[in-house]
């Protein structure tokens, strides 16, 4: 008997957790080992990845039940197209980040195991069908980055890593009282047996089911950077290393899903939602990529400077989802883009900062680099991409977000924070340009980039090729991501109507 | 009068403990942590229904309804909670502690000149 291809929907969660156990044994006995394996077990979750997204490219909703239990009474997985996408994503990010942390691993302790936690708390985010899972995916994500951002921390980065974990400490007890809340007014932790409960509530209880869903759009909003709580993020992201730097470029993505999972998949049949919480985001989305494009102008250092455009493209795409269906399949489409763009500028700019010695990424008159050449063609098309200027898939992304905006007076506002945070970021990314590779004096003394990193930027330049050469492709399976998250009644049809397999000798009960 | 406890010591704790948590010294942080998880564990569990002598495992002859059980779901998901909590408290002191000693002080509120008053080096 072949395994039905649900039980592969399991594998990209437990895959890299044992292989984080068995990564913390060889420590002690087989350091040499730990990279290969980390790489071949990063490598076949990420081919996974892109299978299960050709599953999810049939229509077809997968779900897994663990333990055999039917739907609401048991924890489930399930695979629909935008957590496929995410799945595929991460993938990549994940691979990149692994192949530029070559030569950091070698420094700090534990890397490889909580890389591979990392992965197994992002995937288990993208995949889990109910709301405690996610609560305890966030939680396993974000310990591993807890660590991985003070791998090699100093003064700074300690500051920094103490702000971001008590800021996402409560996040995560405001997490728990929404989820409980929930419990506690619909007796389901599903998320499909919850879209089906909230819509039947009575007056009183459906107040407090969205107070609970405005905490989780507070929780959500820290993960994503979201204006009001999103302040943390740029001194984070500035104290991590290079590949974590990348690795963590798909982390505000896991808020943004998040967001866009409540939001459509359990509140979508609620119409206080799109009534009131669908404006909400998008003024806050908008307010967003206002504060990212005042914080690149204003910097004076490199790193942060690609933090602010990780706030402008968080922004941009929580405003464009709540603006229909066209604009939610051009901001999944850009979502793809700016992880890979931001994820590649991080490794970019950590290489660039290592080549100019106590200086480091900060602007003005430093010593020359050792490969300006490489590293001034690499931070072009980098920028390029980031800014989402033409002709690379970042502006593919915002003329899908753009068109499918719609005719309705408030889109202006949109329209205007797209181009002229679009603008605003091309001057950011010119100006640290200009004076990171123009402006030096003495003699280069830095380190030439190291082969793992180069590799990393391959790879992410190479999928951004890809995203671009097949657009078309691309952009067909990211509308239809949105219409399928567009129709709630299919997600939860197929949650609720998964039958348990019979054991073998046995029939069902 | 037990909800009206139960209530009140769920507010205290989190009225405690977010006032402890917007100090700028790292170990009053930690512990308005910690206050604000117990007023989580508390909401939790409250949201399983306050119920008086009723086990949550099934038991025959008795009908398997609320009326005669506590809720055992929300009892599984304060444990969850309680352990995950536990975990970051001692991650926490952990990286204070870290820095304390890197950084000389344990002010967390990002002011400079704050870092190194009163604490012995």
């Amino acid at each position: 008997m072949t395994p039905a291809p649900e039980h592969w929907l399991v594998v990209p969660i437990v895959l890299p957790l044992f292989a984080a156990v068995l990564l913390l044994l060889l420590e002690r006995i087989r350091p040499a080992w730990q990279a290969p394996i980390s790489l071949v077990v990063t490598l076949a979750v990420a081919v996974l990845a892109f299978r299960l997204a050709a599953i999810a490219d049939t229509d077809r909703i997968g779900v897994y039940l663990l333990g055999n239990w039917r739907a609401p009474f048991g924890i489930v997985l399930v695979l629909d197209r935008l957590a496929a996408l995410m799945l595929a994503l991460t993938g990549v990010i994940a691979v990149a980040s692994l192949a530029a942390s070559w030569r950091l691993a070698g420094r700090g302790p534990h890397f490889h195991a909580f890389f591979q936690m990392q992965l197994a708390g992002l995937n288990g985010a993208f995949l889990t069908g109910d709301i405690f899972n996610l609560f305890v995916f966030f939680e396993v994500l974000l310990i591993a980055s807890y660590a991985l951002l003070l791998h090699q921390a100093g003064g700074r980065a300690l500051r920094a890593g103490m702000h971001y974990v008590v800021i996402n400490l409560i996040g995560a007890s405001l997490f728990l009282i929404a989820a409980s809340l929930l419990y506690g007014v619909t007796g389901s932790l599903n998320f499909a047996d919850l879209a089906g409960r909230l819509p039947a509530l009575p007056e009183w209880d459906a107040g407090l089911a969205r107070g609970a869903a405005l905490l989780l759009l507070v929780v959500f909003g820290v993960k994503a950077a979201l204006l009001p709580l999103g302040f943390w993020l740029p001194e984070t992201y500035g104290a991590a290393p290079a590949p974590v730097a990348a690795l963590f470029a798909i982390m505000t993505k896991v808020g943004i899903y998040a967001i866009i999972r409540v939001t459509f998949t359990v509140f979508g049949g609620d119409d206080w939602m799109t009534e009131w919480g669908h404006p909400a985001l998008y003024v806050l989305g908008l307010l967003t990529i206002v504060f990212g494009a005042m914080g690149a102008l204003a910097t004076k250092r490199l790193v942060p400077l690609i933090a602010y455009l990780v706030l402008i493209s968080s922004g941009m795409l929580i405003a464009a989802a709540m603006l229909g269906v066209a604009a939610l399949g051009g901001a999944l489409y850009y979502l793809v883009h700016t992880t890979l763009a931001v994820a590649g500028m991080f490794l970019v700019v950590h290489a660039i900062a290592d080549q100019r010695g106590p200086r480091a990424d900060r602007f003005g008159n430093g010593p020359p680099l050792v490969q300006p050449t490489l590293l001034g063609v690499l931070f072009l098309i980098g920028a390029v991409a980031a800014a989402g200027l033409p002709p690379l898939s970042g502006f593919i992304g915002k003329v899908l977000m753009l068109q499918g905006s719609g005719q309705a007076p408030s889109v202006a506002w949109f329209w205007a924070a797209v181009l002229g945070s679009g603008l605003l970021a091309t001057f950011a990314l010119a100006r640290a340009g200009s004076s990171v590779f123009w402006k030096t004096h003495g003699m280069a003394t830095g380190v030439p980039m190291a082969l793992g990193n180069r590799a990393g930027v391959a790879l992410l330049a190479v999928a951004g090729t890809l995203l671009f050469v097949f657009a078309g492709d691309a952009a067909r399976y990211s509308l239809a991501s949105a219409q399928q998250l567009a129709q709630p009644r299919l997600y939860a049809g197929a949650v609720m109507s998964q039958t348990p397999v019979s054991p073998p000798g046995r029939t069902s009960p | 009068m037990t909800e009206w406890l139960f209530a009140s010591a769920i507010g205290v704790f989190t009225a405690c403990g977010l006032w402890l948590v917007l100090r700028a010294r790292t170990f009053d942080v930690v512990l308005g942590l910690a206050l604000f998880s117990y007023a989580v564990n508390l909401f939790i569990f409250a949201m399983g229904r306050l119920t008086f002598a009723a086990p949550a495992i099934v038991q025959p002859g008795t009908q398997a309804t609320l009326a005669n059980y506590a809720d055992p779901l929300p009892q599984a998901l304060v444990l969850t909670a309680i352990v995950i909590s536990f975990a970051m408290t001692a991650l926490v002191l952990t990286l204070a502690l870290k820095g304390r000693f890197v950084n000389r002080g344990d002010a967390c509120d990002g002011d400079e000149e704050k870092r190194f008053e009163d604490v012995p080096r």
